[in-house]
């Protein structure tokens, strides 16, 4: 038997190099650091299917992650890649973003670098409406540093750092970005891998700030610790609690321990982009003198 | 290179030392910048943000100092030359991503306008304080540039000297203002475009599928690729190896950060700028930068006219320390006195240098003002012998 208890004749049987996303993967950095069960991999998987069904050109997109256990999505995907310090994701992007505005940038990370450390920069850049995408896997819980209560924690539950049951209220995060403003909300779990995969073909094409939240099993300190079960288990859970919504008013999607987890596009609107108001605002203000509207002008009539 | 002349204001000014860091970034090519307001660095902010839409740059005021550092590292590896600016507690939180940037090699300006201290201190008034911070400020090995101007003059030039020493060496690169140099208001004259050289950055040529983001050559520098060229790179803050993946063993780091301090250190006789005047023969030489440089000029006059031999010896770059020269005169000479609004940080590196050859004494300052030069004259006569 493998380390992971799998069988090493279904090791042999499967080349990596054979897998179908192997060509968006860093294949030379396989094994991953991911638990078996984690629902991080699933998240990617979708990412890259929504770029094949795009037709995405990987050479302009860009991938920034903070730190944890998501945070280690940049150093897997093959593409132009930074994992940044914890919380500050966004600002990165934002300066990438702005820096070079035909790359399409992603930041892919998890909640207790988004909300919790980062969440001051999360809100400004939703509020703002800086063109980027920003994918939250939230298993409730920081898992890299083993399992302390985050600010997605539902009340009640076990962590490491509330071994008398969370009692602190948790964020919605999808009801957060709606009210600062992103252009684009939805939430999945990690067993809607179609779903999702449609949601990220949506962001990849949409301008402004798209967030997607993706409820993830943690099963090895979370479950765990909270007697949740397996994996498998927890997959059933979403199966079985999950309730698809669109358009629900983000307020009313809050996150219970034990209770039923809301699903959907919440929110698609079109504000204008901070880059786009920008320019427009600046070449009404400024005229000719507006250095990038003329040069925006110029690309316009090659 | 030569500077583009839609970023260069050619003329003569007026301008305090806050506005010439402004027009010096944008001489360099600058085309990023994010900030957050604080005294006594605003100024600079105000500037750019009401010059940059005609000069092609991308102005943002960040929600504060921590996100404005790391929006400017973005903007590098998306191909801008990009600076942030600060005051006192806003260099503090930026000291994380300062070490990000060094780590990952970004080229990238932080001018600080140092007030006094600690905490929020004397937000209006002035300090010399963070010149350590400079140096140390961030978690972990590594060296750094900065540069101390003593005008606005030279606040217009260090800041292109900055922009060019980041791309050479890929590192933050520091300017160490202080609020005297931010606020005073003296003549700046700026060059025409074609008398400003620009330091290109220094962009791979490998090709596709075989560039490798850390691999280096004699002078220790990696060549870099910025997103979207196709290169399809990853980097990460933890220690890596040259392809830029995650190696967390003492091999790697021990490959690691020994070149990123020895890139600076190795190359430190191209770096270092200083002032020396009337050392030879000198029994005192007085050691100083920012405005203390300048105040003590009217100490070193008032020595004289007693008849005490003083040279003076002002630090233009701060960062990496001028130790063999420090060494040198400390062989023929009664004393070093360094002149700072600190209460003693540049004296340590100057007694390190000067290794019991000579005696080194103190003129401190807490800050809040400027040296009386009569303080300083006192120190000088002590080291002089002279009672």
């Amino acid at each position: 038997m493998s380390p992971k208890g799998i069988p090493e004749a279904v090791i042999a049987a499967v080349s990596p190099e054979e897998h179908p996303i192997a060509p968006f993967l860093r294949m030379d950095r396989m094994p991953h650091i991911w638990c078996s069960t984690c629902g991080i991999g699933t998240t990617v998987k979708a990412l890259v299917a929504a770029f094949e069904k795009l037709g995405t050109d990987l050479d302009k997109v860009a991938i920034v992650s903070g730190i944890g256990c998501t945070g280690r999505v940049a150093g897997y995907v093959r593409l132009d890649s930074f994992h940044t310090t914890h919380g500050r994701p966004i600002p990165f992007a934002t300066g990438l973003k702005l820096a070079k505005p035909e790359l399409d940038v992603i930041v892919f990370s998890g909640d207790g670098d988004l909300v919790a450390i980062g969440g001051n920069h999360f809100i400004h850049a939703a509020r703002r409406n800086m063109d980027i995408k920003v994918v939250c896997v939230n298993n409730f819980i920081y898992g890299m540093t083993g399992g302390q209560v985050a600010p997605t924690t539902p009340l009640t539950a076990l962590t490491s750092t509330t071994p008398y049951g969370n009692a602190e209220p948790p964020f919605n995060l999808c009801h957060l970005a709606a009210a600062c403003g992103a252009n684009y909300v939805a939430r999945w779990t990690a067993l809607h891998v179609r779903r999702l995969t449609k949601a990220f073909t949506e962001i990849l094409v949409k301008p402004g700030f798209c967030f997607v939240e993706i409820i993830t099993p943690c099963s090895t300190l979370y479950a765990r610790r909270n007697r949740l079960g397996t994996g498998l288990d927890i997959m059933k859970y979403y199966h079985d609690n999950t309730v698809i919504e669109h358009g629900a008013d983000p307020a009313d999607t809050d996150i219970a321990f034990g209770g039923p987890i809301i699903c959907g596009k919440f929110v698609e609107r079109d504000r204008p982009t901070w880059l786009g108001y920008q320019d427009q605002h600046l070449a009404g203000k400024l005229g000719e003198k507006y250095y990038r509207g003329k040069v925006l002008r110029e690309a316009g009539k090659r | 290179m030569k500077a583009d002349p839609i970023g260069v204001n050619k003329g003569t000014f007026y301008l305090d030392g806050d506005r010439a860091v402004a027009e010096g970034a944008m001489a360099a090519g600058c085309r990023f910048f994010a900030g957050y307001p604080i005294t006594p660095s605003t100024e600079c902010a105000e500037h750019i943000s009401e010059r940059f839409p005609e000069v092609g740059g991308i102005f943002i005021q960040m929600e504060d100092e921590i996100a404005s550092i790391m929006a400017v590292i973005g903007a590098a590896w998306g191909g801008a030359r990009s600076m942030t600016v600060t005051s006192g507690p806003g260099i503090s939180l930026m000291m994380e991503s300062i070490g990000l940037a060094a780590m990952l090699e970004t080229p990238c300006v932080v001018a600080n306008v140092q007030r006094g201290g600690p905490s929020t201190g004397l937000p209006t008034m002035v300090g010399q304080a963070d010149v350590m911070q400079a140096r140390w400020g961030s978690h972990g090995d590594y060296e750094i540039i900065a540069y101390a101007p003593q005008s606005p003059q030279e606040a217009f030039d260090f800041t292109i000297k900055a922009f060019n020493m980041a791309e050479k060496y890929r590192t933050p690169v520091i300017v160490l203002l202080d609020e005297c140099v931010g606020h005073m208001v003296e003549k700046v004259v700026i060059p025409s475009a074609d008398a400003i050289e620009i330091e290109p950055r220094r962009l791979t040529s490998a090709a596709k599928g075989e560039y490798l983001p850390f691999a280096y050559g004699d002078d220790l520098v990696p060549d870099m690729a910025e997103a979207g060229m196709g290169y399809r790179f990853h980097v990460t803050g933890l220690t890596h190896d040259e392809r830029g993946y995650p190696d967390m063993s003492v091999r790697c780091q021990n490959w690691l950060v020994p070149r990123l301090v020895a890139k600076i250190r190795q190359n430190a006789d191209d770096i270092v700028e200083f002032d020396e005047e009337s050392t030879d023969g000198a029994d005192v030489v007085v050691v100083s930068f920012g405005i203390s440089a300048r105040v003590s000029r009217m100490a070193i006059d008032l020595a004289r006219e007693q008849g005490i031999k003083v040279g003076s010896f002002r630090l233009r770059a701060i960062w990496p320390f001028p130790e063999k020269r420090i060494a040198d005169l400390a062989k023929k000479i009664k004393a070093f006195v360094v002149v700072e609004i600190n209460l003693g940080q540049i004296f340590y590196e100057v007694q390190r240098c000067a290794a019991g050859r000579c005696e080194t004494l103190l003129s401190p300052h807490a800050g809040g003002g400027v040296h009386e030069p009569e303080d300083i004259l006192k120190v000088i006569a002590k080291g002089a012998g002279v009672k």
